[in-house]
Parts: C-alpha cells; structure tokens; sequence
C-alpha cells in the first residue's frame, strides 16, 4: 500500500514567510488537509499533509522552497477520551517510536485523524492494524 | 598545444630576467624621480638618491607608497606624465574612502594587454576561443582589461559586462563562449540562473575556462565550481593601482604568475618588513618596471599571499604567487582575534549541507563582538527532523572554530535569500560602532 506523502518546508522564523508557502499551494490549487510548525529559534519546519502531494511537492521546489518528503500514517481516532492513548500505547508496547504526531478533525468524518511519523512504518502498520485500528489510505485523504 | 605568448621573455633564464629586472628598476627609479614632484619628495624624506639603487637587492632602500598616497594626492598628484601622454583613466570605486585614480600610456595599455595576452595562452586560450567578459565595463578595470588581453591573443571578445544574468546564459549558448571572465560569486549565481532556465553549463554550452577574481576565493569555492560545471577555473590577480587584471595561473593551478619584467614582486613579513622566505605568508609589494604614466614604487597593495620563486612545471621561470589568502582591509577583527573572510569560506565550502552563497554579520552586543554566519541550507542537506538541523549547525561551528578560533553563532538560511552580486561579493556586515 502506498503511504502517505508529508511534505516538510524549511522556513526562517520571519515575518510573511508561511504567507508564501500557503499562497504558493493555494495558487496552484493545492489543499492543506493538517499541518504543523516546529519551532527552533531562528527557523522552523513546516509538516503538512496535502490532498496531492506530488503536485504540492514539485511547486514548492520550483518555487525554491528548500522542501522534502516523508513518509507519515495518518490513523483514525475516536473522538472521545482515550482515544490517543489506545494507538500510542499500542506503538509503545510494541517498542515502536513516535518522531512526531498532529492530530486534525475532519467534518465529513466521526472522529480526528492522527498524523504519525514512527521509526517502523510497516510495524506500526501491523500492529495498529492487528488493534482494529482504521488506517486512512492515501486515497482517503485525498478524499477527505 | 598549449604554447606560449611570448617564449623568449616567459621562459627566460633567472639570470637574464634578473638583470633584465635591474636595469629596468634603475631606469625607473630615475624616471619618477625625474618626471614626478612627489616621489623627488619621498626619496629626499627617506634619504635616497636614484644613484644609490645599483642592485635589485638596493631595493629595499626605497620607500613605500601606499593607496592612502593615492588619495591624499587626488586625483592625478602622483602621476609622472601630463595629460596630453594619457590615453585612458581609470577611477576605483572609493567605497572605503576617496576613489583613487590611475593613468595609462598609450605604452602602459599595451603593456597590460601584453600581460593579459601571456596569461590567457597560458590557459590555453587563443584565437578559435571566444571569451565572454563578464567584470564590469567602464571605471573598473576588470571589464576593459580582459577586453584588451582577450583581443590580443586573437580570441573573439563577448563583451557582456555584468548583470542581465539570463541574456549572458544565452549568448553563451549562442555564440559558443569558451571561456568566461567575472568574479567567482557572480558565476555560481550563473550556475544558478541557468539550472532555473533548464540550462546545464556543463552539458549545454561550450565553456571549458573560467577566469575568476577580484574577490579572494579559496581552492574549496574553485573545487565547487569545477565539480558542478566541468570547467577549468582559474585565479586571475591584479588590481587598478598597478593597471588591473594581470596575471592568472597556468594550466598548472599551481600559483599565479608575476611577470617579472613588468613588476618586482616583494612579500614582506607585515611587522618587520624584512623579505619572508618562499611559501611564507607576508604582505605584497609591487614595483612597476614598465609603467610610465603612474609608475609605483614598492607598492603595498594590502594583499597577503606566499611568492614561489622555483620555475613553474609549465616551463615558466617568473615568480608565482600562490594564492591571494586576503586583503589587509578585509581582515576583521573579533574580540582580538584576527579573521579572514575567505578563510570562513574555506570551512563553509567543504560542508556538503551548506550552498554557495554566506555572509558574516558582527555585532557588538554590550562589551562583546559576535560575529553571525549566514548560510543557505542546500536541498539535500535539508531533514525535517529539528535534531538534524541543529546538529547541523553545530558542526557548522565546530569546523570554523578549528580554524578561526572563536565561536560563531550560525544562522541556516532559505536557498535565494543571501544576496548576489554582480560584480566583487559583499560577504560583510559589521554592525559595531567603534
């Protein structure tokens, strides 16, 4: 199955500099379905989730965005207590690692989804999977 | 096939040249004298005669000049001929002070060009190349003596003067430019220009040479180049005071070469003044031999560099200077320590992550200087993961403190946000007031 795509941005910490990245997608009519900003002082990363990728990616290069891509599982959640606790405890039994997580709601769907970036992509896969965990295919979110 | 310009005067014997060099140090000596109210004032300061220069080893009794002579004597105080001998003036630029300005001879033109001429055939340039000049045209010297040297050997001259980077690209392609001349900055934004426009230097264009200077580079900037276009880059010196560009290296990359018939070459250790010995770093003097409308005697030019006296590989017997390490000017001064910009590129250029394009910003905050370096972060060195990142500069200042010996802060910049230029780089931003 393929995974889903995330696309991370190098950014300085600057006034307007997440204006550009979004009028860039927005211009070329890509939709941002979750995203993230990790701060470090004088720059950042930016994380996101697109409805498609690949076109997502090539603007932003062609732009001259210093940007790449990653392979992240994006989970379905309920939306009620608990329901984070039931993927990372899961992850962690299973001594798979989690780099980073965002979590987004969706309207057309009953629940959040969990953006996952893990150290074992396929484990986690599997094991979530083996919980009865929904995993969102990349169709799914595109979808969305 | 690599020849020569002119054989008998390029691979003259050391003895020959020697003497050739003597006589035209008395000669000249005597000219300023003569001809120039203000080097008859320095010799009577210093307490020389023409008379007493009767050997080249007698010329360190001379005094030096400097470029503050040339601006105290604005504009034309220390020329030597009247006007109706000057064919061309030439004005540099002033920024750090009052501009200076240099005559030449109709002679003086020839001269340089002849320079030029012996050092483009000795990288192998002649008549079937076509050479893009790429310094600026006009006041600066870059544009108009490269022009001259270029013509010389025969080669058909593409006079595109700096800027316009996407019609230079074209014309290269059009007309078959074999080989470019700008400063080292300026290219690798071309190289960056014509990745944009689907263009490969390498593999779309009949480049093989680069003639790159007026900015200090070091060998990393040159491997960078090379590696990424295919060319032979090459370090080419000089500076207005002593006419402009004048000399490159050979086809050896192995030192640049001083022609001694035309200039008695010093490296001098900055403190003592005494001559250092080969390979030893010291402060550049240049006597002109055969320069008649603004002739310099012992000329501190401010540059640093080592002098190789051992004939060149190539067949040269002139001296070579092995690599401009940097400007006195340029040197910076940090909490006592003594920098060099282009020793900061040396460190930067061999870090993979790091592009082509940084500068260094010092600041005081209260008693003490911290100097900033700002780098653009390159595609493949880029990980979404913020650990990487400020590992990466980490080891960014780790590798300059080896070499400079005081901490750096680093700031990793986005690709295109360091500014180009066109024409000398602007590496830096002292922000102190002293």
């Amino acid at each position: 199955m393929p995974e889903i795509k995330q696309i991370s941005l190098f950014v300085e910490n600057k006034p307007g500099r997440m204006a550009k990245v979004s009028k860039t997608l927005s211009d070329a009519g890509v939709n941002i379905r979750a995203m993230t900003i990790a701060e470090a002082g004088d720059f950042g990363v930016i994380r996101m989730v697109v409805d498609t990728p690949e076109k997502g990616y090539q603007i932003l290069r062609d732009k001259g965005f210093t940007v790449s891509t990653t392979d992240v599982l994006a989970v379905e959640m309920k939306d009620t207590p608990g329901g984070l606790y039931e993927i990372v405890n899961t992850l962690g039994e299973n001594r798979i690692n989690v780099d980073y997580a965002y979590a987004f709601v969706t309207a057309k769907a009953q629940s959040a989804m969990l953006i996952l970036r893990v150290d074992d992509i396929a484990r986690a896969r599997s094991v979530l999977g083996a919980q009865g965990v929904k995993i969102a295919t990349k169709e799914e979110i595109q979808a969305i | 096939m690599s020849g020569y310009w002119d054989p008998h005067i390029e691979r003259m014997p050391l003895k020959d040249l020697h003497a050739l060099q003597e006589d035209r140090l008395k000669s000249i000596v005597h000219y300023v004298y003569d001809h120039s109210a203000f080097y008859r004032r320095r010799f009577k300061e210093a307490g020389v005669e023409p008379g007493d220069i009767r050997s080249l080893s007698d010329v360190t009794k001379l005094p030096f000049t400097r470029k503050i002579d040339l601006r105290d004597n604005y504009p034309t105080g220390m020329f030597s001929l009247p006007r109706s001998e000057v064919v061309r003036y030439h004005v540099s630029s002033g920024t750090t002070g009052k501009p200076t300005v240099v005559g030449y001879t109709k002679g003086d033109i020839e001269t340089w060009s002849e320079s030029l001429a012996r050092a483009l055939t000795s990288i192998g340039l002649g008549r079937d190349d076509v050479v893009q000049v790429g310094y600026g045209y006009g006041l600066f010297t870059g544009g108009l003596g490269l022009h001259y040297g270029a013509e010389r050997i025969g080669a058909a001259v593409l006079p595109t003067s700096t800027g316009n980077t996407e019609r230079q690209i074209e014309l290269m392609m059009d007309l078959g430019s074999t080989a470019i001349a700008c400063t080292p900055s300026y290219f690798l934004h071309m190289i960056e220009v014509a990745e944009k426009m689907g263009v490969s230097i390498r593999n779309d264009t009949q480049l093989k040479a680069g003639i790159f200077g007026a900015e200090p580079w070091s060998l990393e900037t040159r491997k960078r180049i090379e590696d990424a276009t295919g060319i032979n880059a090459y370090d080419i010196y000089g500076t207005s005071e002593i006419s402009g560009p004048l000399f490159t290296e050979c086809r050896e990359k192995n030192g640049i070469h001083v022609w001694g018939d035309m200039f008695l070459t010093e490296v001098l250790d900055p403190k003592t003044g005494e001559p250092v010995e080969d390979g030893e770093v010291g402060e550049l003097v240049f006597t002109t031999l055969h320069k008649f409308a603004l002739p310099l005697i012992r000329y501190k030019i401010g540059d640093l560099s080592m002098l190789s006296t051992e004939p060149c590989e190539c067949g040269r017997t002139h001296p070579r200077i092995m690599r401009i390490l940097g400007r006195t000017d340029d040197m910076l001064i940090i909490r006592g320590i003594n920098v060099f910009p282009s020793q900061v590129e040396s460190v930067l250029m061999k870090i993979p992550e790091v592009g082509d394009h940084w500068e260094i910003i010092v600041d005081r905050k209260g008693p003490l200087d911290v100097m900033t370096v700002r780098v653009e972060l390159t595609q493949s060195g880029f990980s979404d993961k913020i650990a990487d990142l400020m590992s990466l500069k980490k080891r960014i200042s780790k590798e300059l403190k080896g070499v400079l010996n005081i901490a750096a802060d680093i700031d990793l910049a986005e690709p295109g946000t360091i500014p180009r230029s066109m024409g000398k780089a602007k590496r830096v931003t002292d922000n102190r007031k002293v």
